[in-house]
């Protein structure tokens, strides 16, 4: 085990429970999940010395800090995606360990579904040096994951029948969860016969356009122990990049997650084997799938069969993205926060009907724009 | 040679000091990559120096314009002007047979056509006085 490992805890959590809201603006999720988290942990404002958020203007932290009244002197806005705030924990972790900060407050908010962002289909405007190459030719986001998803058929012959025990089995986590956006009943039937948004991804493989945001707040561990929760502490994190444009993706079924995911075991000394429950980013049905390989749950192609039978659903042998996920749940365009908020209370034994009974130790997974970045961070109610 | 089109409505590359070359050699309908003279990598899309050893001693590498799709998508949603009017399009990535992989979208066939390992070549097309476009066509 590395000198990070169970040194930090989440002491604090707070997710902005509606989807749909037109009467509130990003930045007051923000403020109000902050306000939030702190008060569950016993903490206050001027508790905070660093400070994390990323997709906020076009310095972050800065922006952020001036609108909460807060004076950190630790600031991070590492921006990769929607796997952001998962990296977030994990640099708070070692800032934590290494006293660079004491009290860190993570926080995002974000009203894509009032502002009626087309999140996946929207198409991209030329920015970058590198969208030359690319955007005259229509990407869009959910295109480059069914990039991925064809060959992910081409060569081990998984189809939507086999990807739709994903959505079909986030969606029965979904009926449990009050909060989440769909809680219809869902079959394979509907998955497959839903409309083609990207071939071969359908419209039930792809995540919901939600409002929403949250906040994470963690110490160090001795001082996690005075506070008002039952500490969840962090054994290891990792995270990786790889591209950008979809031409630079050396193996379009080797993702992020194989990397960062290999750091996050080796810090916290632990193998997929140990993992109780797993939250990880379920842009589409595909992340999924390349995500459980990557992390080592199953092996390279294996992922088709790993979840087949309902394995991921509530009572199954995998508890996967027990708060309904992106596919289900909410997902207001960066949801890896929520992974890292869910996979807590999951651990505080706080769940209800979604509880899996005497998880201990849990993985949180997120992925970032175009299979292009990876954060793995592996949580537990033991510090070890 | 086709004309230069009027009502093109899709995004139109920003050609830089680094790509200028690359879209030079488009004009004349040949597909250039980047050679590097250290380590022999070839690379697309064209940089200041090679990604992969970080020589700087880059030539340019006329490719034949022959190809294998590695993988596409039939685009069934996107608001953008000038994709929204053409779906389903195909956009694809296609192994050059001299090594790198280009992004292009496939045209002048069926998009239900389209299959991985397919054979496809290059074809350019004006899309503004300056650009021409790379996009790949069944073999
Ligand atoms: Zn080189």
């Amino acid at each position: 085990m590395a000198a990070i490992s169970g040194k930090s805890a989440i002491v604090g959590v707070n997710e902005y429970p509606k989807r749909r809201d037109p009467t509130v603006t990003a930045l007051q999720i923000h403020a109000l999940c902050a306000k939030a988290a702190l008060e569950e942990a016993g903490l206050t404002k001027d508790d905070v010395d660093g400070y994390f958020t990323s997709g906020v203007g076009g310095m972050p932290t800065v922006a952020m800090c001036e609108f909460l009244g807060l004076r950190p002197t630790y600031v991070d806005s590492t921006s990769i995606g929607g796997s952001s705030f998962v990296s977030h924990v994990g640099h708070a972790a070692g800032a934590i360990a290494s006293g660079l900060c004491n009290v860190a407050l993570i926080t995002y908010g974000s009203t894509s579904w009032s502002q009626l962002t087309a999140i996946g289909t929207g198409g991209r405007a030329q920015g970058d040096y590198w969208d030359q190459f690319e955007v005259p030719y229509g990407p869009t986001t959910v295109g480059s994951y069914a990039l991925a998803a064809q060959r992910y058929e081409h060569e081990f012959g998984g189809t939507v029948e086999k990807r739709a025990e994903v959505s079909v089995a986030t969606r029965k986590w979904a009926q449990l969860n009050p909060d989440a956006m769909f809680r219809e009943p869902l079959t394979i039937e509907d998955v497959v016969k839903s409309r083609v948004i990207s071939s071969p991804l359908r419209f039930f493989e792809c995540c919901v356009i939600s409002d929403g945001g949250g906040a994470v707040v963690m110490t160090s561990a001795e001082r996690a122990r005075d506070l008002k929760q039952k500490p969840v502490y962090i054994l290891g994190v990792g995270e990786a990049v790889s591209h950008t444009s979809m031409n630079q993706m050396a193996d379009l079924l080797t993702i992020p997650a194989k990397v960062s995911g290999e750091k996050a075991f080796r810090l916290a000394g632990l193998k997929p084997a140990d993992i109780q429950v797993a939250e990880i980013y379920d842009s589409y049905t595909i992340t999924v799938l390349l995500s459980l390989e990557g992390l080592g749950f199953c092996k390279r192609g294996e992922a088709a069969d790993f979840v087949k039978g309902q394995r991921t659903a509530p009572g199954g042998a995998f508890p996967l993205n027990t708060d309904g996920g992106g596919l289900s749940s909410n997902h207001p365009g960066m949801r890896g926060i929520f992974t890292v908020i869910e996979a807590t209370r999951q651990l505080r034994g706080q769940r209800g009907k979604a509880q899996v009974k005497d998880a201990k130790v849990a993985l949180c997974h997120g992925t970032g724009g175009s299979l292009s970045s990876g954060a793995t961070a592996i949580l537990s109610i033991e510090s070890r | 040679m086709t004309t230069p089109s009027t009502g093109y409505r899709k995004p139109i590359p920003y050609v830089d000091e680094v790509s200028k070359t690359y879209w030079k050699g488009a004009q004349r309908g040949e597909l250039l990559v980047q050679q590097c003279k250290g380590c022999g990598q070839r690379q697309f899309y064209p940089r200041p120096l090679c990604a992969k050893c970080w020589s700087t001693d880059l030539e340019w590498l006329r490719c034949s314009g022959q190809g294998t799709v590695h993988s596409f998508t039939l685009t069934y949603q996107n608001g953008q002007p000038g994709f929204r009017e053409e779906l389903p399009y195909v956009f694809a990535l296609i192994d050059l047979d001299e090594g790198p992989r280009v992004t292009a979208n496939i045209v002048g066939g069926k998009p239900e056509q389209v299959k991985i390992g397919m054979r496809v070549s290059a074809a350019f097309d004006w899309i503004s006085p300056e650009i021409r476009l790379l996009r790949f066509r069944p073999v």
